[in-house]
């Protein structure tokens, strides 16, 4: 039940799209909210999870299981509560599309 | 204006410089020129993602100090867990996005003109300014701690960097059963939980070297300010004994000579006494005639984080007046930069700023040398009181102070540091 949520946001994530075309940005600037953490453009300097090139479907299947509780977090969890299932596809979109740093860090 | 530029053209920077600034700020050509003033967490942030979204948007970032001094982790300095070179980090990793470093103070704003004077001699012109000047300290009512040799006696140590070390030396040099003073400002103040991780690694590294010393924490609010529920347990787990809070106990002055506090009622003297004072945004905000909230901090709006009434002035970190249960920390100051930085970047470019601005902010608080606890929240844009408003539902505190949360916490530091200055 709580998939088909998941799923039937993302569905209509994807057909509102049209109208974040006034901010084309707005992945992007999201995005830059988690880097603190996670490195800027989510390549991460150590101790928490890179999310450079991670396909979109694994990040967003990871934070659910945040949101949901099913994989425990010390801080996911509060944190990932706090975004739309529409802000947390165009942020999984942005890292996507980022290049991993890889081996230079 | 023009002596502005013969003196900016004699000062530090060179001809070059001084073609390069001048050309895109006069001339219109590029996309214009952003000066950053001040370069910590939110400073140095928004001076690279300026640069890095900007394309061709010229960023000059002024900075006083030669290299960035962490605040965060530097409470772990004075346990003498880290060394001071562990949280100082340079600036010339900024180069590679374009960002140009000056190392000098700006001494005065001329939001008219679009100049910033520089101690140095000479002006720097702006196209958009971002003030990042964190807080400076309000003596006025502490007559003890005027003198600038008091202030060197009776340390605050709520900016790392000297300070930090000399305030570690002053609990080396404390004898075994000595007081360690600690006040706390009536909030808001720089780190809300700061003073309460301060008081519990310090009591960590007395247990360990000098166990029949206290820890007395005198703080003017009515309790503690923030993670109160887990400081509690761990004070009572680990330091029952040592450390010792006293609410309410707001200082009203300071015998120098005795390291006394004074408080209303009661006299305290101490060993080593570490005042924390009153502060208010950075002088610079402040004599730039920024429009404040309780005659403290910059009132800003959240689109933009312009200064209300003064355009094309941003202002980001501690200094602003927060916007609800937001509070004055690195990590929040990092995402204020990134705010200003998107907002001045569609501004440059003829675009409005972007309309929905989200926040989200993380603390760690270090409980001893290794174990460690957080507080986290989001904040998103709430068009009803044009404020970033907390999410219901979203952010929270850690259950226990855990060792996985102290690795954490320093990945969180590496992480931040490197989003600034790398």
């Amino acid at each position: 039940m709580e998939e088909w949520k998941v799923a039937g946001a993302l569905v209509l994530g994807l057909a509102c799209s049209g109208a974040w075309a006034a901010d084309p940005n707005l992945g992007r600037n999201l995005a830059a909210g988690c880097a603190g953490c996670h490195g800027t453009d989510g390549n991460s300097v150590g101790g928490t999870a890179s999310l450079a090139g991670m396909p979109r479907d694994r990040l967003l299947a990871r934070i659910g299981e945040f949101r949901s509780g099913a994989k425990p977090a010390t801080i996911m969890h509060q944190i990932s509560k706090g975004y739309s299932d529409e802000q947390l596809a165009l942020i999984a979109d942005y890292f996507a599309s980022r290049k991993p740093a890889g081996g230079e860090r | 204006m023009s002596i502005g530029r013969r003196e900016f053209m004699q000062g530090a920077l060179g001809l070059s410089a001084l073609a390069a600034l001048h050309g895109c700020a006069a001339t219109g050509k590029g996309r214009g020129h952003v000066v950053v003033v001040g370069g910590g967490f939110g400073g140095a942030t928004a001076a690279k993602y300026i640069a890095l979204w900007g394309g061709g948007i010229r960023v000059t970032l002024v900075e006083r100090n030669a290299a960035f001094v962490s605040c965060p982790i530097s409470n772990l300095v004075l346990a003498g867990e880290k060394q001071l070179s562990d949280i100082t980090l340079g600036y010339e990793g900024l180069a590679k996005y374009g960002v140009t470093v000056v190392q000098d103070e700006v001494t005065a704003v001329d939001a008219d003109r679009r100049l910033v004077r520089l101690a140095r001699g000479g002006d720097l012109a702006w196209d958009r300014l971002v003030l990042s000047p964190g807080v400076d300290f309000l003596y006025d009512d502490l007559p003890g701690l005027q003198p600038v040799a008091a202030r060197q006696a009776i340390l605050h140590a709520w900016k790392a960097g000297p300070q930090t070390v000399a305030l570690r030396r002053q609990l080396e040099a404390m004898p075994d059963g000595g007081v360690f003073a600690l006040t706390i400002p009536k909030a808001p103040y720089r780190c809300p939980p700061g003073p309460y991780e301060r008081a519990s690694t310090v009591a960590w590294y007395l247990k360990q070297a000098k166990p029949r010393s206290k820890v007395l924490v005198l703080d003017a609010n009515e309790d503690i300010v923030s993670k109160k529920g887990l400081f509690m347990k761990a004070w009572a787990d680990h330091y029952k004994g040592i450390i010792e809070y006293r609410p309410q106990s707001e200082l009203r002055d300071v015998d120098v000579a005795g390291r006394t506090a004074v408080l209303e009622f009661d006299k305290v003297k101490a060993d080593v006494l570490n005042v924390v004072p009153p502060h208010r945004a950075g002088d610079i905000a402040v004599n730039a005639g920024l429009k404040l909230v309780n005659q403290r901090w910059v009132d800003i709006d959240w689109l933009t984080m312009e200064a209300t009434g003064t355009p094309g002035v941003h202002v980001i970190g501690d200094a602003i007046f927060p916007a609800p249960t937001m509070p004055k920390s690195g990590h929040m100051a990092n995402q204020h930069a990134k705010l200003a930085a998107a907002a001045i970047v569609n501004l440059l470019s003829g675009l409005p700023p972007p309309d929905a601005p989200l926040v989200m902010n993380t603390c760690y608080s270090f409980i001893d040398n290794i174990s460690a606890v957080h507080v986290s929240s989001v904040h998103a844009w709430d068009p009803a009181t044009r404020l970033v408003q907390p999410v219901k539902g979203a952010g929270g505190l850690s259950p226990a102070p855990t060792e996985a949360e102290g690795r954490f916490a320093l990945s969180w530091a590496k992480n931040i540091w490197a989003d600034m200055l790398t």
